[in-house]
């Protein structure tokens, strides 16, 4: 027996209903917006320091300011980007309201919208205010980097959501099972998309995986731009391509997810 | 006209399977518009799969289920907004108030005069002073009755209740139950209650299906039941059919 879920009759009323839950949840609870703030703060802190202290030494470095601080901040793009859609859907799941979104009107496509919604606003409440620090300690200018930032965040949030959409289809088919997955799963992306080195520091072998993933195109891109001051906008495009192609797999991958998790009647039981 | 059009729910030979475990197994039953039908049966007995079903919830191993003129779950999407549950064993989210809650759920349903609809339904279910606290703070039976309210939103044509009233003490669920009862009564809806509670489907219900092992092993009105089986009470007749004692006819033969 089919299924479908293919989320015809998009409604955008339905889509704000779904955001304006999460908002509520995220502005009744001071610590939930803390948290946003919290690690992003301490990671820039940290890399901005520690670039501080080796641009004093190494010369390259000096030439190439923010470049640790760059890093670290469009890191937390992707990572927060995808921990933000993660986190609401599992908000779901945690107040056990899973069951009241399913059987209501809401097509799967409209919830995953509300989610990417909110992941932007998740990450707008702790970027912005970390970005601000960025230029208080470090006299670095993120949002300097202009039209250039806006290509490195669209793709990075398309990875990040694509990402999130897999990992939302993996709690609906196993439940609290996979929730270490929303936490850990962007950690295999630190070292294959060379967020802090040049692709060329991996092993032959390891490029063709490196250059495989979206958001390495991002981070390459950020390096010709603070070391050799080029905007490198082939590889937007190219990551552009390789996200268009990720997030139809992983779209197609939850629907998969969806339907199998009403085979096995997992949204009935949410748990373990 | 085909019965199961004419009908709110039709159900027609359904069958769910699990790995090594059959749910529901083969079974067949059609509600009648404005109908109020007590779904009974002992733990593992498949009354939360059927009624999971019948939301579109579960996708059955084989069988058809027709709601509203609906095929389920293929074309769930035609009639989910004419239809609601509630269950104590499904929560909503604790930080958010019961207004919040409300009227997010009456935006997912496009409830028309979202905040008229919620003070109506928080007058009659007595949740007037309770609708700026947060869900979290209520006590089972304060939850109970937003779950009701969340359920009574969108004004449903069917109404799916798992064990409403359990874990209440006496006086709030037989509040509850009266409640359920005006709201059918007033607006037409056919309702399907799956319990333990005899007394509850006793009181409630004009109707009785009553499954064991993913079967339905009787299906009748509370008065005709209790004839075959001979007994005073439909406790007493849940154990009969629990324990494999058969009508009064089958015992004398």
């Amino acid at each position: 027996m089919s299924s479908t879920d293919t989320g015809v009759d998009f409604s955008l009323n339905r889509v704000a209903a779904m955001v304006r839950r999460y908002w509520y949840l995220l502005r009744s609870s001071w610590p939930r917006i803390l948290d946003l703030i919290y690690w992003p703060a301490v990671q820039m802190l940290m890399w901005g320091f520690l670039q501080l202290y080796v641009s004093q030494n190494v010369g390259f470095f000096a030439q190439a300011g923010g470049l640790f601080i760059a890093s670290v901040l469009l890191w937390d793009i992707l990572f927060r980007g995808q921990l933000g859609f993660s986190i609401s859907f599992l908000e779901e799941m945690w107040s056990r309201n899973l069951g009241n979104i399913m059987i209501s009107p809401l097509r799967p496509v409209e919830f995953i919208a509300a989610l990417m919604i909110m992941s932007i606003v998740r990450l707008a409440i702790g970027m912005v205010p970390v970005s601000l620090l960025a230029i208080a300690f470090f006299d670095f200018n993120l949002w300097s980097l202009g039209l250039a930032l806006a290509a490195f965040f669209a793709n990075l949030m398309l990875t990040s959501w694509a990402i999130g959409i897999f990992v939302a289809g993996l709690l609906l088919r196993n439940g609290m099972g996979a929730e270490g997955m929303a936490w850990t799963i962007m950690f295999l992306f630190l070292p294959l998309t060379c967020v802090y080195y040049p692709v060329s520091v991996l092993p032959h072998w390891l490029q063709y995986v490196a250059w495989s993933l979206p958001p390495t195109y991002v981070f390459e891109g950020m390096r010709a731009l603070l070391i050799d001051h080029v905007f490198r906008a082939d590889l937007m495009l190219e990551s552009l391509a390789l996200n268009v192609v990720l997030f139809a797999v992983a779209s197609l991958a939850f629907l998969k997810l969806l339907q199998s998790a009403r085979v096995q009647g997992s949204l009935l039981q949410t748990g373990e | 006209m085909d019965a199961a059009v004419t009908s709110a729910i039709a159900v027609d030979a359904l069958v769910k399977r699990y790995k090594g475990a059959t749910a529901v197994d083969g079974i067949s039953f059609r509600l009648p518009p404005g109908s109020i039908t007590g779904l009974l049966g002992g733990n593992g007995a498949g009354k939360t799969t059927t009624i999971a079903m019948i939301m579109g919830l579960v996708t059955p191993t084989s069988g058809t289920i027709t709601v509203l003129g609906a095929q389920m779950p293929r074309e769930r999407y035609r009639v989910l907004h004419r239809m609601n549950f509630e269950s104590p064993y499904v929560d909503m989210p604790m930080r958010l108030t019961v207004r919040q809650n409300l009227s997010v759920f009456a935006q997912l349903y496009a409830v028309p005069d979202i905040d008229d609809r919620i003070a109506s339904l928080a007058a009659d279910l007595d949740l007037v002073e309770f609708l700026d606290r947060p869900n979290g703070k209520l006590s089972a039976g304060q939850k109970t009755r937003v779950s009701l309210a969340k359920a009574l939103l969108n004004r449903p044509e069917v109404l799916l209740l798992d064990e409403p009233t359990a874990s209440l003490d006496p006086d709030t669920a037989d509040w509850v139950r009266s409640r359920l009862e005006r709201y059918r009564i007033e607006h037409g809806a056919t309702v399907l209650l799956a319990s333990h509670n005899m007394t509850e489907v006793e009181r409630l219900c004009e109707r009785v299906i009553i499954m064991k092992k993913g079967r339905i092993e009787d299906d009748d009105t509370p008065k005709r039941l209790l004839d075959r089986y001979g007994r005073q009470t439909l406790e007493e007749v849940f154990l009969d059919v629990a324990r494999g004692r058969g009508t009064q006819h089958e015992a004398a033969q």
